[in-house]
């Protein structure tokens, strides 16, 4: 039964429910006596409150209650959190405004809800927001990072002078600017990372329902970490005690990082269940999903490369404006920091590195974690100064990389991290092979001689997942510890159920943490269940994000197992009158080794519940919990090269080949794995030729739907080549290092990369989108 | 959406008198345009009038030198018309184009022009080709019934019934999909007559929706080649430029999709 264990590809459990229809959403909940909120949001993207009402709306049919801005600060709630203080160069703290969940007095980003109706239907609901009169007084409006820097522009929160949260820094400056003096040559270059909305394919949705006898909560909520959801709404919110909550996350469709935080939607709906006394459902659609699911990126970086006369690399400096939107959200603060400028030696060695981030406020929708959260900005910058110098430098970029590879592990960067592990040299030599790299030369030609314009780009990334450790980060100005929980529960007969505090959206733990059990007992699956996002049933837990899953998750359970094979091997022992140390787990059997007696797995479980026969002393029962708090982060590391054509007459970009060689160390569901590869990189070639968020100068998103936003579609994308090599990451028992994030942390710079080389032409915006290639192309 | 009253008549005249007297009717064909806007709360008829069940509103006939293609026909079944492949093969292949499956599966011919998106596909085929369009009143040619962005030669309640397209010497069309919504950033279709005009059409390019392009049709008049268009100069006067392309971008596409089209057209 091994054939179910760590690394077989199993066919992933979830699965049958899904595509039978049969999942279940925090829309499909029914309660009796729902009501339906719908909220009146702000069309400006700056303005003042100078009245609302709401007197119509009251007397609409169907309407239970009618709550604003203003209600919501008497009450008490609190303002929405930042949970990493961030600390600027001259010592001062964050400079951070007040973000209540509906704007009592004045809003600052188009789609900012002011107030809600709750009614009996949806239509009902909708209906009678559309009878709320706000009067507003439009205020100027600050849409991007230059308007919102620039002297005299507009000021959106008193406490942030000049729009600036915080101008913080990492690495030697001092140490940076003399390599550069010294250096042999200099590379430049300006970049621009483009902002990106989420887009899950499940809406946010929340149904908060208030318990009067018992003065208790329960919140149906799209969230990647139900707990975080129920620490910080009792902690913080005072909505709720922490005791007297609970959140459940059911399946939940998607999230890449945008169902992390805790909204003002949920916050609201939790808030107004109690003031209405009636369940309150609460489910956004797509449009408002645009306008306000935390988008990510928005970086403006100039960064400079220096190197010696022999192509080594010397120092890198980086100066970085981020668009951390209106408001700050949860993590907002952490990812253009210690999740980006942490990553900027990238796979090289650098002697030296010196960044500067400046994040601003601006008159957008929030900004914070999406998939990848700060390392594929840190990427994009490494790996394009890398492409660019070869060029400049005329060398093959492949070459130009290795030679600056790091070789040794563990290796110190000079930007915190502490790489354990690696072999970045195996990863593209594998990617070289899959694309044939030295046959393309003469691709090119033959190419050229067909008209087309073919390039060829690389991308050496590498990222920081399992985050992480909870002292650390602490140290970091983190306001939580980042360690995983699990128990494991072994039933009377024999079966199992894991708790675990991950959550799963789309990853397959129920299938992936089910092999780990599977293996190590021996047994099918499909005696194991996976419980998770239910924080009344399981104990605790931080969640999924940060490809942290299988790195602490799965540690966890480890951990936990360990405890449990213990306490059965001491009943089996018991029961067969052997040793202790002479017992092995094998296809569900416990036995004495060199003898042919055994017990069987359920046998042992019931003998624990029974408590007929158990050792002196031993406590009855089969289950044990353990938490896991990681020692490093893990590494995961890869080189993805691309080949395009680009068809001058009209700028478009087709792939000839893409190749992706990771490094994930243990691969538990090699299925899964490639899953994750796929969707990752579809991501990263979205950024790179697809999605961007703009806004007017109003500060209103033209991009707010699908008609605007280019999601990716299969028919943009290449059948992928993917190939692994392998280290063992030390840092935790399992030896896996993470994989859902890696795709779109380095596709982006490999697309660029090409195009760039097939255009000959540097200045390349992403999204490189036909209009812009070909304007490249012909000026 | 808003509460509405749904009809579905059995015939034209039926649907015509319903229109009448509703107090702001509006006809539903495919829904692939109107009930989007009316999920939005964008529109909000007092009644809609479905067309799409009166038999006579669909089909596809051959009709001496040309093809009729009644109103409610689908893009589907005119992409896969073994009638429209014969006779005007770009006309199916334009068909196959629009939008995806589902799309295709619903919207009409008659809904298409009859909304005359700036960037729908079928404006371009019928003007190039210099259609006419029948309703339940009377014949509209093409070139007088496209009147601007989302405007048409169409009285409140008039009802197309039908498309009859010509057979021309050489037709072709060429797509310049925009990215986000697959509608044209910028398609051409080009159709050469009988005697020798020709006549050329682009949609997606315009502030004004579907265009002649007369700088084109002069040149391919004088030579039907690709090449010919090679020197031509497509003026930006009067195009889109928005985040999917600048005015100058779309002037390039109209020619290099003219080019495609010719080329297709053979
Ligand atoms: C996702 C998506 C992608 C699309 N992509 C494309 C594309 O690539 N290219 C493209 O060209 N189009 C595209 N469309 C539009 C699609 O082709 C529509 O179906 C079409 O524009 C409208 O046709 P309909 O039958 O759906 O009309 P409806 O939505 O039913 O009606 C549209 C309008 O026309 C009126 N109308 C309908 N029939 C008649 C009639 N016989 N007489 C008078 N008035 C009438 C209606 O009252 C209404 O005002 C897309 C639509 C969607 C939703």
């Amino acid at each position: 039964m091994g054939v179910e264990g760590i690394g077989a590809s199993v066919v992933r459990k979830e699965d049958r429910r899904f595509v039978t229809g049969r999942g279940r959403y925090v829309d499909d909940i029914k309660i009796v006596g729902l009501t339906h909120a719908h909220f009146v949001r702000s069309p400006h993207a700056h303005a003042k409150i100078k009245s609302i009402d709401i007197a119509a709306a009251k007397g609409m049919p169907g309407v239970v209650g009618v709550l604003t801005g203003q209600e919501i600060v008497d009450d008490k709630v609190g303002n929405l959190i930042c949970g990493w203080a961030i600390t600027s160069k001259d010592g001062t703290g964050m400079k951070m405004g007040a973000w209540p969940a509906m704007a009592p007095e004045i809003v600052r980003f188009a789609g900012q809800a002011v107030a809600v109706v709750i009614a009996e239907t949806k239509n009902q609901a909708r209906d009678a927001a559309e009878a709320v009169v706000v009067d507003y007084e439009e205020l100027p409006v600050a849409s991007d990072i230059r308007a919102a820097i620039k002297p005299g522009a507009p000021q959106l929160h008193p406490e942030a002078p000049g729009n600036v949260i915080y101008d913080w820094t990492i690495g030697e400056e001092a140490a940076t600017d003399a390599a550069f003096k010294a250096a042999a040559n200099v590379v430049s270059l300006d970049i621009t990372n483009n902002r990106l909305v989420p887009n899950a394919m499940e809406p946010r949705a929340a149904i908060a329902e208030y318990n009067d006898a018992e003065e208790h909560f329960t919140l149906y909520t799209t969230s990647q970490n139900p707990h975080v959801a129920r620490l910080v709404l009792s902690a913080f919110y005072n909505i709720a005690q922490e005791h007297k909550l609970r959140v459940v996350a059911p399946d939940v469709g998607g999230g890449f990082g945008s169902k992390i935080f805790i909204y003002p939607e949920e916050m609201v709906a939790l808030w107004a269940s109690k003031k209405v006394r009636r369940p309150v459902k609460w489910t956004g659609d797509r449009s408002e999903a645009f306008l306000t699911d935390a988008h990510g990126r928005d970086h403006l970086t100039k960064a400079e490369m220096a190197f010696d006369k022999d192509n080594k690399v010397t120092a890198l400096r980086v100066k970085t404006y981020a668009n951390l939107g209106a408001y700050m959200s949860l993590f907002s603060s952490s990812v253009p920091t210690y999740l980006y400028a942490t990553l900027l030696s990238g796979q090289y060695n650098i002697p030296n590195i010196f960044a500067e981030v400046i994040s601003v406020y601006t008159n957008t929708t929030p900004v914070d974690a999406y998939r990848g959260a700060g390392r594929p900005e840190a990427s994009f910058v490494v790996e394009r100064l890398m492409e660019t110098a070869a060029r400049q430098l005329k060398v093959d970029p492949a070459e130009l990389r290795r030679k600056n590879f790091i070789t040794t592990f563990p290796h110190q960067t000079p930007v915190i991290m502490a790489y354990d592990v690696g072999d970045f040299g195996a990863s593209l030599d594998s990617a070289m092979k899959a694309i044939d790299y030295a046959g393309f030369p003469a691709r090119k030609a033959k190419a050229k001689t067909e008209g087309k314009l073919r390039g060829i780009g690389i991308s050496c990334y590498i990222e920081a997942c399992g985050i992480a450790p909870s002292k650390a980060v602490g140290s970091l100005g983190a306001g939580v510890g980042l360690w995983e929980s699990a128990e494991v529960r072994v039933n009377p007969v024999g079966t199992i159920e894991i708790l675990t505090g991950s959550h799963s959206h789309g990853q397959g733990h129920e299938t992936t943490f089910a092999q780990l059990v599977a293996g190590r007992l021996g047994i099918p699956i499909s005696q194991v269940s996976i419980v998770h996002g239910d924080t009344d049933k399981v104990q605790f837990g931080m969640g999924t994000y940060g490809s942290r899953s299988a790195a602490v998750g799965m540690s966890a359970i480890f951990k936990a197992m360990e405890k449990v094979e213990a306490k059965a091997k001491k009943i089996a022992a018991h029961q067969l009158e052997a040793s202790e140390a002479d017992i092995v787990i094998e296809n569900g059997e416990f036995k004495v080794t060199g003898t042919d007696k055994s017990i069987a797995l359920p046998m042992v479980a019931l003998a624990a519940y029974t408590a007929h026969n158990l050792p002196d002393g031993m406590e009855p029962g089969l289950k044990e919990g353990a938490f896991y708090d990681p020692t490093n982060f893990t590494f995961p590391a890869g080189a993805y090269i691309c080949e395009i054509e680009v068809d001058s007459g009209t700028g478009k970009t087709s792939f000839v080949n893409f190749v992706a060689a990771d490094d994930f160390g243990t691969l538990i569901n090699p299925m899964i794995v490639e899953g994750q590869v796929h969707g990752g990189l579809a991501q990263g070639i979205g950024q790179a030729l697809l999605e961007g968020a703009v806004y007017d100068s109003s500060g209103q998103l033209v991009t707010a739907s699908f008609m605007d936003y280019t999601m990716p579609r299969a028919d943009d994308l290449p059948s992928f080549k993917l190939s692994h090599t392998t280290t063992l990451c030390p840092g935790n028992p399992l030896g896996v290092k993470g994989c859902g994030e890696a795709g779109a942390i380095g596709a982006s710079a490999a697309v660029i990369n090409a195009i760039t080389d097939a255009i000959g032409n540097n200045k390349l915006e992403m999204p490189a989108s036909p209009d812009r290639v070909w304007h490249a192309i012909h000026g | 959406m808003y509460e509405t009253t749904y009809h579905r008549p059995a015939s034209v005249d039926e649907a015509a008198a319903l229109f009448a007297k509703g107090s702001d009717s509006k006809y539903l064909a495919g829904g692939h345009t109107l009930l989007p806007v009316m999920k939005q709360r964008l529109a909000s008829p007092s009644d809609v009038i479905d067309l799409g069940k009166i038999k006579d509103l669909v089909g596809i006939e051959p009709s001496g030198a040309g093809i009729v293609i009644k109103a409610a026909t689908t893009h589907y079944d005119v992409a896969n018309s073994d009638a429209v492949k014969k006779a005007i093969p770009a006309l199916a292949h334009l068909a196959s184009l629009i939008g995806d499956p589902q799309v295709r599966y619903r919207g009409t011919i008659g809904g298409s022009i009859a909304n005359n998106d700036p960037a729908a596909d079928y404006p371009a085929a019928v003007l190039a080709l210099g259609a006419t369009i029948k309703t339940n009143k009377r014949s509209i040619a093409a070139d007088e019934f496209f009147k601007g962005l989302f405007t048409t030669a169409l009285a409140d309640g008039e009802i197309i019934t039908a498309v009859s397209f010509p057979v021309q010497a050489k037709a072709g069309y060429s797509k310049f999909p925009n990215p986000a919504s697959r509608f044209a950033l910028t398609g051409v279709f080009v159709a050469k007559t009988p005697a020798g005009d020709v006549r050329v059409a682009a949609t997606g390019a315009s502030q004004n929706g579907v265009m002649r392009v007369p700088a084109i049709e002069a040149a391919l008049k004088a030579n039907w080649s690709a090449g010919a268009l090679d020197n031509v100069t497509v003026s930006t006067d009067g195009l889109l430029s928005d985040i999917h392309g600048s005015s100058a971008y779309r002037a390039n596409l109209i020619k290099v999709m003219a080019q495609r089209a010719v080329t297709a057209a053979g």
